[in-house]
């Protein structure tokens, strides 16, 4: 009785054994208007615990394509620590100076469609080219409405000089470069995330 | 302090770029929520470095035992007709993805969402939150013990239905591996009408919907479903290169 349906699944477990570079990725969907079910962390907004010496906020707003604030969007964010490095195996040069520092934040847009992160302010990490890249952060945005993710970046509007030897950065239209810098604020820094429009957000495919 | 790096060569690996023909689009004109969100400007192109090829490693803090099993919540039984779902989380090599968070969510198996906006008129039970975590084993295996949801009506159009599915997030060991998607059931009368599934370019269609397994149904208790997740594979030869040097 399990012939009745052929699925990608099915191919994918024959696979296994043998390796075959063309399965069909599982294709996105939106995380829909109930990710609050699955994907609420307590204490997911801290990238480190909130008050560590050195932390700040990052908050934003996510607007739609009419100014209004998108009050059901989860924002994520991926960061190297001060030093440059990752807590990763592929990063050779290792991490152990922050052990509390996930490099991770997890964040809904609640109140107002606001998002809010406690974090440190990550180094530069080599660009494989031979150069070094500005503090940055990787950030992935879901949201009902949106079918697959969209990534974007964090700069500092305080790193200029970083800033203007990043090849990213470098990469984006002059004009919209501004979409990417975090401001300054009283406690920390300001991102909005403008998905749609005239000030809408430079995001990446990667 | 900014701008430390070692000396020595940085060896990374490189995740293969998605197929855009089998490419799930962030808009697509039948789902009416994309109109104002779906951003109208091409992306651009962000060629792979460490912040991307590295990600997330959850460890199993994030994960208790019970977890992994949705039918047994505040002292009961959840209603339904009871399913295990599992599989394995892989690469598009087929290679397992071992030690990685799963988390997924659900209607109850009358289509109703535990959830202050979800208030059509369909119970909610009290034994079932919809709720569900695991970490793959060592062979990337997964598994849940859950209620099979229902389908439930929506507004994006007028009798508008959701085919049954179960909500998965992803996080593999990348970045740029991060997966957040829907699986459905064999043969579900209602994907002709649902642009969330009608989305998918055809030819991946197929990978969103999970296998009924008849070998792993337990006699008397519960019904299968197998279904594995593809993540995006790494090329076979890391690309080298050279960090400045510069040690601060
Ligand atoms: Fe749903």
């Amino acid at each position: 009785m399990t012939t009745a349906s052929q699925t990608a699944s099915q191919t994918a477990s024959a696979a296994v054994s043998v390796q075959n570079p063309d399965l069909v990725l599982t294709p996105s969907a939106t995380a829909g208007p109930y990710l609050a079910i699955g994907l609420t962390w307590d204490n997911g907004h801290g990238v480190v615990p909130v008050g560590t010496p050195g932390g700040f906020w990052i908050r934003g707003i996510v607007f739609d394509g009419l100014d209004e604030p998108v009050a059901d969007a989860l924002v994520e964010t991926w960061q190297a620590d001060p030093n440059g490095r990752f807590d990763h195996p592929d990063d050779p040069r290792g991490a152990q100076e922050y052990p509390d520092l996930t490099g991770f934040g997890r964040s809904q847009t609640v109140n107002g469609g606001e998002f809010s992160f406690y974090t440190l302010k990550p180094g530069r990490v080599p660009d494989g080219e031979g150069g070094l890249q500005a503090p940055h952060i990787d950030v992935s945005v879901f949201a009902r409405g949106l079918l697959n993710r969209l990534v974007t970046r964090i700069y500092f509007e305080d790193e200029a000089e970083a800033n203007a030897e990043d090849v990213v950065l470098n990469s984006v239209p002059e004009e919209r470069r501004r979409t990417l810098l975090a401001r300054r604020t009283e406690d920390g820094y300001r991102f909005d995330l403008n998905l749609q429009g005239d000030p809408e957000t430079v995001f990446f495919s990667l | 302090m900014t701008g430390t790096t070692s000396g020595s060569r940085l060896h990374l690996p490189r995740y293969r770029r998605e197929d855009p023909s089998l490419r799930t689009p962030v808009g697509y004109p039948d789902y009416k929520s994309t109109g104002l969100r779906a951003p109208l400007r091409t992306p651009v192109d962000l060629p792979q470095r460490l912040t991307e090829v590295t990600g997330p490693l959850l460890g199993e803090d994030r994960v208790t035992a019970l977890d992994a099993d949705l039918t047994k919540r505040n002292g009961g039984e959840a209603m339904g007709q009871r399913i295990i779902v599992h599989g394995r989380v892989l690469d598009s090599d087929g290679r397992p993805v071992p030690h990685t968070l799963v988390e997924m969510w659900q209607a109850n198996a009358h289509g109703r969402y535990r959830h202050v906006v979800d208030n059509w008129p369909a119970p909610l039970d009290p034994h079932f939150d919809g709720l569900g975590r695991v970490m793959t084993g060592d062979q990337g295996r997964y598994e849940f013990l859950t209620i099979k949801p229902g389908a439930y009506p929506w507004r994006n159009h007028h009798n508008a239905w959701r085919p049954a599915h179960i909500h998965f997030s992803l996080f593999g060991r990348a970045f740029t591996q991060r997966l957040i998607t829907q699986m459905y059931f064999p043969d579900d009368p209602l994907f002709f009408q649902d642009p969330i599934f009608n989305a998918i370019p055809e030819g991946a269609r197929t990978a969103a919907i999970s296998r009924f397994d008849y070998d792993r149904t337990v006699d008397h208790w519960a019904l299968a479903f197998e279904f594995d997740f593809v993540l995006r594979g790494r090329d076979q030869t890391p690309f080298e290169t050279d960090d400045d040097g510069d040690v601060a």
